[in-house]
């Protein structure tokens, strides 16, 4: 372990990146991550990796695809409207099970829509933007050091599952600054451990003449729709265990609390703020804080007492996560939005006044 | 008893899906044949287009990647940057390179990428059924220009070889053709040039292969040869735009 260091937040995700064993980068400038780019053109020669300056977001997830295929860990960001253009190029790496780790440093949309912070890239991320049957882990950390952490460790998550995993982080983290501890680097992998773990990566496969060569070929296209059928359910039958094992979520004073928010990332800090002046004010709220965001963390919502008289899902978009919350609270409790949109952040007091109206309809 | 040929080992032994005629069987043999010559088939990476080339990694024996339509560029830069020592090559249609994939070559020749563009261009798409393409010619018919193409319409015909010539990273682009037994060896030994420019880092190397597509063009093939050398070459003329000293 380093030591405590202040750090802005895109320069310590890129960092995470590269203690994660990254060492291909792909990225275009779009605001608000542009330091991550910036940081990776300065830090990635020091240590052996490459960095491209991609022609476009369409362009920088194909070379991603092209860094992967070959087995070696590959980071990538961009923020939502960039997020959107790679869409072809994550459904994509979905359907060949190539890994990648990709950060979206969400901003307010849609379309060009602002640059500051927002949330509304939920259903994007959570649905699979692109075409076809398939689903990316997809995590909504909310301070500096947790998205450091996860970004870490997801690089050995795209590995396990051989898919790419999205970290949602927005404008707000991106660009505050907060104290850190990055994790101990981890040893990029070597041509011959790829060889030996990652027997589907493209390598070139040596001399031709020998018996012993193995030739491997990345696809996506399946033409007999039978095959194609397969595919998708061997695929499925690891987005199962993805459900079963990858749910993440944090709880907080959910035993006696009239009134539950269920908040990620950013709008999360805002509502734990919100719950300690509700507390001065004699009302229990407590916190469901999903950490995974797909998989949902359903069982987190088997926590809430009887005494809770509604759920809110505050979000920094126009009630996407409120689907997903009224799917886990399944009809138990009422459930209700707060939410800020197109870049603008709410204050706590604005969270609480508007909990304090909520709670007393609910009442 | 002495050989005289030989199927190369750079093929695997099964039968294309290609239509009868159609020229992209001859690329791919010129094209693994020169691997195999230069002693590189082994470690070699293709990138395969979408279209009909995107079945060529089932006859092409080296380890391949799909791409997205027109993406090859970009997904052969990133297996560079990851593999600097491999031989490494995109094979993609006019459709594919020319068309939706226009931005992907242009900045890889901008960026100099040191890889080979094996570009076939048989002015029209055939995967899809013979739509038209940035390249089909002035009053060529179409799917999707059933009178030929009209200027006023969709422009003149787009010529990749001499646009990215103007490009500096583009160290190598030649334009060759597959409907003569002359042509074809002069497209092979463009192939070995262009990949001779690859080995030395020189730049980006690109070779457009003027091709036939008999079922699209509604020709047998032996016609659509002749409309190929009569109506293709005029307007795409061979030879080498851009050839570094090192490899003249």
């Amino acid at each position: 372990m380093s030591e405590k260091k202040l750090m802005k937040g895109n320069e310590a995700f890129a960092e995470a990146a590269i203690r994660g064993g990254c060492r291909l980068y792909f990225g275009y400038p779009i605001t608000p991550q542009n330091e991550i780019p910036e940081y990776m053109s300065r830090e990635m020669d020091k240590v052996g990796g490459s960095f491209i300056q991609a022609e476009s977001e369409l362009a920088a997830v194909n070379m991603a695809l092209g860094g992967a295929v070959t087995g070696n860990n590959v980071f990538l960001s961009s923020s939502s409207p960039g997020i959107a253009l790679m869409q072809e190029g994550i459904s994509f790496m979905a359907s060949a099970e190539v890994p990648v780790v990709l950060l979206n440093v969400m901003r307010g949309g849609p379309g060009v829509g602002g640059i500051q912070p927002g949330q509304a890239d939920y259903r994007q991320a959570t649905r699979g933007g692109g075409n076809g049957d398939y689903h990316v882990p997809v995590y909504g950390p909310s301070s500096i050091q947790e998205t450091v952490d996860i970004i870490y460790q997801a690089v050995a998550t795209a590995d396990r599952f051989r898919n790419p995993v999205m970290v949602l982080a927005d404008g707000m983290l991106g660009q505050m600054m907060e104290p850190v501890v990055m994790p101990e680097a981890r040893e990029p992998i070597t041509l011959e451990q790829i060889r030996e773990r990652k027997p589907w990566a493209v390598t070139g496969h040596g001399d031709p003449k020998s018996e012993e060569k193995i030739r491997t070929v990345v696809k996506s296209l399946r033409l007999q729709p039978d095959d194609l059928e397969n595919h998708n359910n061997k695929m499925q039958a690891k987005y199962e265990t993805m459900l079963e094992e990858l749910p993440m979520y944090e709880s907080v004073g959910l035993e006696d609390a009239e009134i539950v928010f269920v908040s990620f990332g950013t709008m999360s800090r805002i509502v734990r703020e919100a719950i300690d002046h509700l507390a001065q004010e004699g009302i229990k709220a407590g916190l469901i804080r999903p950490i995974s965001l797909w998989p949902f963390p359903n069982k987190a919502f088997d926590e809430i007492s009887s005494k809770t008289k509604v759920v809110v899902s505050a979000e920094l978009s126009i009630g996407q996560m409120m689907d997903d919350v009224k799917c886990a609270v399944c009809g138990r409790f009422p459930v209700e939005l707060i939410y800020r949109t197109g870049g603008m952040v709410p204050t706590p007091m604005e969270v609480v006044e508007k909990a304090k109206a909520i709670l007393e309809v609910a009442r | 008893m002495k050989t005289v040929f030989e199927y190369t080992k750079g093929m695997l032994p099964v039968t294309t899906g290609y239509c009868p005629g159609c020229t992209h069987g001859i690329a791919h043999r010129i094209l693994m044949e020169v691997l195999i010559e230069r002693g590189t088939l082994g470690d070699a990476i293709g990138v395969a287009p979408i279209g009909c080339g995107i079945l060529s990694h089932n006859y092409l024996n080296v380890d391949m990647c799909e791409s997205m339509h027109g993406r090859g560029p970009a997904v052969a830069a990133g297996i560079r940057r990851a593999m600097p020592d491999k031989t490494i090559f995109t094979y993609q249609g006019d459709g594919d390179l020319a068309s939706i994939g226009a931005g992907e070559i242009v900045h890889a020749a901008h960026r100099g990428e040191k890889f080979t563009t094996v570009f076939v261009n048989n002015a029209i798409y055939g995967m899809t059924g013979g739509q038209m393409a940035p390249t089909t010619l002035i009053g060529q018919k179409s799917t999707t220009g059933v009178d030929g193409r009209k200027k006023e319409v969709s422009g003149m015909p787009l010529r990749m070889a001499e646009m990215l010539a103007t490009i500096d990273g583009a160290v190598y682009v030649e334009r060759v053709a597959l409907d003569t037994p002359a042509h074809v060896r002069g497209a092979k030994a463009a192939l070995h040039r262009a990949f001779e420019v690859q080995e030395k880092r020189l730049g980006f190397s690109f070779v457009e292969i003027l091709s036939t597509c008999p079922t699209n063009w509604g020709l047998a093939p032996k016609d659509a040869l002749k409309w190929l050398a009569e109506n293709m070459i005029p307007y795409f003329p061979l030879g080498k735009l851009r050839c570094p000293e090192e490899v003249k």
